[in-house]
């Protein structure tokens, strides 16, 4: 108690206070003044009489300091002190101080910026309520292992289930809004009713979907996006209960969602209206749009819930073994769907980030150290003084400490700026797909890593001044007189943190390298078709007045033609989808002559004009394209591709086989004309698939694709197309204009992958400059240690040239130990971001090869500066500086 | 001054609590030299050392301090006991007692009984 009232009244004491300076000192001097005239009246004569008072008293000043010590707390007076010294320190070496905190606050700022993207997206990705219980629930088949559902399937799967306290689905669509302007095409989502429940999100405005609302009997209705709501509604509160005319549907506005909502599989859908089953795809089990979410039962596992998903498909597969052959299920953690493919570059990454801090932090530990070596003479005189070990520690550790301090504030700073740049960076259609990046910045979870850092970094700097001490005698600094050999402990220990560091940069370079590569390879593969002077329109007629075959063959005879007399324009095609899209869009199809039970034989399913394969400058392989005039009228067509033939014909000639659909249906019997060249259909890193072209037509489509072939500048003629096509009839939507390079530069595959690669290859920039600068620092700091053994050499007839090799020697075995080490790393970190390498192998020789020459050279560029410095050495002056 | 005794650590607290228990309220300078005097001069005190003393004991609550005048019309700082003083006072003297019997029965001659 008695104790605890004194701490908290020398805890005050901390802060000086003036009143209390001024009441010590008139206490002493009324102290002396009382001795004086004592002792006057003893019978000395006024000034003796006032030394001896001060004799007696032991001195006014070292009275006030014994007072003034135990009037604060001594440990946190000794901390201040040192916090001052320490900014003396380096204040007057801004060299020193500028480099290291530089150093510091490029690892955290990269670190930081880095974390914040991890954190957004990997640890708090689904802004719902219970976020782990949420699933998304599909089918799965031999060729897709996230295939989607059948409206009859999800159906069942929701009655069946005994896991999902409720299961939902969803699926995209587009609607032809009619604006003030004419018809607009804008994104939305059909789902079931309980969506937005399943979730846990409830509307900001108005209400939900009641259930039933999602029955093809039921009224249309439609729920808004809040940025929809403010942008087309002016925010108003009486949308409620007004109608809006989707696709010439009138449906009556419900809700509003809220602000902070979003779903990343719908990233841009504006209006969400129930799913009322659709005719021509929804009526059949057979044909899957549905994407489906479930929220687990407490206490179930996605095990579980997967074993009993199975259960069902396996189920329904017995009963309807036309349609769900081979029909299996998918249940996986909604978060892994929707950062699965962001998680392994960030990994990536957060590790090259890692890497980066420790380089930095490495970096100035041996600063650090060797300033420590420089100053032993200081210590050895403060130690001579009575310092004591300890002391002289905390003194170092407190340099450290503002150096961290420093550091880590100018990293944050860094770390805003960085993200804010890394965001820009992210095109607005990758930002739709990634919701959970929005409103990314400086929150508590960065603050706390960087002081995670901050804390690491503190104990790393401690502990190398710490060893410097402890392991070493102080008196050894005062003999030696501050010259002299290099201290042993700066040879086994100093050095070899550069060894790490150069280790470190040869697997940040070795990793950027290969991501360079597979980044190379990635854009540089086999598409199967000419992707230059290539100009490309999506095309979205309304149902309403292009829904019968003949309207859409019409309209797609007149878009060709019209587009055809375009100046500068060489050939035009239609197609389904486009090529480097996507996998999918498939249909089953079987041979006539052939045994066939029941078997799913799936395989892309293309729609395009007659013009598709020479605009695109596709190979035929084998007999010939279709023509104009194979239209509904005449026999049924097909043109396959090499895969195709492989996997169904080997050994065999196709041309003149027919295929048909599963269901055997006469009208889709069809005869097999020519095979072509393999087209990507799906991204860039994806496999080749099975593919069959049907003449565009016999299948005609109101949605398609515009490919346009030009003669050259295919980007100045988008505008025309979009403008030709509203021409023809203004209320087409049209959408995506884009030149093909275009679109595969901006692919999600290729945009990952050259993020990635740009990333990573910064941080081995980087990486190598620090590695190269921590050389530097250990070759010339050595070179000027050894200064009188090299003017000793020299004056005993070593030639510079020796002098070189001594130099550069020693920077070898550095180097060559830090590659070796390096390499090896290298191997097993490559090995672990297996996912992002495309066509390379972790052990790609020229790759590595091309890494090692480039450390070397660097480590010869920072080693031949002190080497030379070295060798110029004037012995004499060398040996007079003694 | 050769054979003068320093101050025992920690027993300078026990001095100046007496001291101003004897004495009533009384300044720096007047307890250090009544310490003097007491020892019958046999202690050779710093004077400086008195004053981080007393500011322990002050913020330990042991005495309490105010200006005043001396009986010289000087200015002076006055410390007087306050009441959790005297119970320490009390409280270290009985220590002190038993701790010096203690070494007096080592120290003293052998009164062997038998």
């Amino acid at each position: 108690m008695k104790r605890l009232r004194a701490w908290i009244l020398r805890t005050r004491g901390i802060f000086p206070s003036q009143r209390r300076q001024r009441e010590l000192a008139d206490e002493i001097e009324s102290h002396v003044q009382m001795h004086t005239e004592d002792n006057v009246r003893a019978g000395m004569n006024r000034e003796q009489a006032r030394r001896e008072a001060i004799l007696k008293l032991g001195g006014v000043e070292s009275t006030k300091q014994a007072y003034r010590e135990q009037n604060t707390l001594p440990f946190i007076e000794t901390f201040l002190q040192d916090l001052r010294f320490a900014v003396r320190q380096h204040v007057k070496n801004p060299g020193f101080t500028c480099t290291a905190i530089l150093m510091l606050a490029l690892g955290v700022g990269v670190s930081v910026a880095i974390f914040e993207f991890v954190d957004a997206a990997l640890i708090k990705p689904l802004p719902y309520p219970e976020p782990s219980r949420l699933v998304n629930v599909t089918e799965r088949v031999a060729l897709i292992p996230r295939a989607r559902l059948s409206y009859l399937d999800y159906l069942d799967w929701k009655k069946l289930n005994t896991v999902f306290s409720s299961m939902d689905v969803f699926t995209g669509d587009g609607f032809a809004l009619r604006t003030p302007t004419g018809s607009e095409l804008v994104a939305g989502t059909r789902v079931s009713d309980g969506f937005f429940r399943t979730l846990g999100i409830a509307p900001k405005l108005g209400r939900d979907f009641y259930s039933g609302e999602d029955l093809p009997s039921a009224p249309p209705v439609v729920m808004l996006s809040y940025a929809t709501w403010q942008k087309r509604f002016g925010g108003r509160a009486d949308v409620i209960g007004q109608t809006v005319m989707l696709s010439d549907v009138a449906n009556t506005i419900v809700g509003v969602l809220p602000q902070n909502f979003q779903f990343a599989p719908s990233g841009r859908a504006e209006f969400w209206t129930t799913l009322r089953a659709k005719g021509s795809c929804e009526d059949r089990r057979s044909c899957h749009d549905l994407d489906g979410v479930g929220r687990l039962k407490d206490g179930v596992s996605v095990q579980t819930a997967l074993a009993n998903a199975t259960a069902i498909a396996r189920q329904l597969e017995l009963q309807y073994p036309d349609t769900n052959q081979g029909q299996g299920a998918s249940v996986l953690p909604l978060s892994e769907v929707i950062v699965g493919d962001v998680r392994p570059i960030l990994l990536v990454l957060l590790g090259g980030a890692g890497l980066l801090l420790l380089i930095a932090c490495l970096n100035v530990a041996s600063l650090l150290l060797v300033r420590c070596e420089s100053r032993k003479r200081e210590i050895a005189v403060r130690g001579a003084l009575g310092a004591s070990r300890g002391r002289l520690i905390l003194q170092f550790i407190t340099e450290g400490l503002v150096l961290i301090a420093g550091g880590t504030a100018l990293g944050l700073l860094l770390a805003y700026g960085a993200m804010q740049i890394l965001m820009r960076l992210i095109p607005a259609d990758m930002m739709f797909s990634m919701p959970y990046l929005r409103g990314l910045g400086l929150n508590l979870h960065a603050v706390v890593f960087a002081l995670g850092i901050a804390v690491l970094a503190a104990v790393l700097f401690s502990v190398t001044p710490t060893l410097r001490l402890v392991m070493s005698e102080m008196r050894e600094g005062l003999a030696e007189g501050g010259r002299g050999t290099t201290g042993t402990l700066w040879r086994r220990f100093g050095a070899n943190l550069v060894v790490v560091e150069l280790a470190i940069a040869v697997v940040l370079l070795a990793g950027a390298g290969l991501l360079g590569k597979s980044f190379y390879r990635l854009l540089h593969i086999d598409l199967g078709f000419e992707q230059d002077h290539l100009a490309t329109l999506q095309i979205a007629a309304p149902d309403f007045s292009y829904s019968k075959d003949e309207q859409a063959v019409a309209l797609a005879r007149q878009v060709v033609s019209r587009m055809s007399n375009l100046p500068g324009v060489k050939s035009v095609a239609l197609a389904s989808v486009l090529p480097v899209s996507f996998n999918g869009n498939t249909t089953w199809i079987r041979f006539l002559d052939r045994p066939y039970h029941g078997e799913h034989n799936e395989v892309n399913e293309r729609d395009v004009s007659s013009e598709y394969f020479t605009t695109l400058k596709v190979r035929l392989l084998r007999g010939r394209y279709f023509t104009d005039a194979e239209d509904g009228s005449k026999p049924g067509v097909v043109v396959i591709n090499q895969a195709l033939a492989r996997q169904y014909f080997p050994g065999q000639d196709p041309i003149g086989k027919k295929l048909i659909h599963y269901d055997l249906d006469p009208k889709t019997s069809r005869e097999i004309i020519g095979i072509v060249d393999d087209i990507r259909e799906g991204p860039l890193d994806s496999e080749i698939w099975p593919a069959v072209y049907y003449p565009l037509n016999q299948a005609a489509n109101p949605y398609f694709a515009l490919v346009v072939r030009m003669s050259q500048a295919e980007e100045s003629v988008l505008p025309t197309l979009v403008s030709t096509i509203h021409q023809i009839d203004p209320n087409i939507g049209t959408y995506d204009e884009a030149t093909m390079s275009q679109r595969i530069n901006d692919s999600q595959t290729a945009y990952l992958h050259r993020s990635s690669a740009w990333l990573v290859g910064g941080f081995a920039a980087l990486a190598l400059l620090l590695g190269a600068v921590g050389l530097y620092g250990v070759i010339a700091y050595s070179v000027s240690q050894r200064t009188r053994e090299i003017g000793v050499r020299m004056a005993l007839g070593a030639q510079r040239g020796s002098v070189y090799r001594m130099i550069l020697t020693e920077a070898g075995w550095l180097t060559a130990g830090g590659i070796c080490i390096g390499l090896g790393c290298s191997v097993v970190a490559a090995t672990l971001m297996g996912k992002l390498l495309f066509g390379v192998h972790a052990w790609d020789v020229s790759t590595l090869a091309g890494v090692v020459a480039v450390l070397a050279a660097s480590a010869l560029l920072a080693s031949y500066v002190p080497a030379h410095r070295a060798a110029s050495v004037n012995p004499l002056e060398a040996l007079r500086a003694e | 001054m050769g054979d003068k005794a320093d101050v025992w650590q920690g027993t300078l607290a026990l001095m100046i609590l007496k001291t101003i228990e004897t004495m009533g309220p009384l300044h720096g300078y007047g307890i250090a030299r009544r310490i003097e005097q007491t020892s019958g001069n046999l202690i050779s005190l710093n004077y400086g050392t008195l004053y981080p003393a007393l500011l322990k004991l002050e913020q330990e609550g042991s005495i309490a301090s105010e200006w005043g005048v001396s009986e010289n019309n000087r200015k002076a700082k006055f410390y007087r006991l306050t009441r959790a003083g005297r119970k320490q006072l009390n409280q270290e003297a009985r220590d002190w007692e038993q701790t010096t019997a203690i070494l007096a029965r080592f120290l003293s001659p052998t009164e062997d009984p038998a």
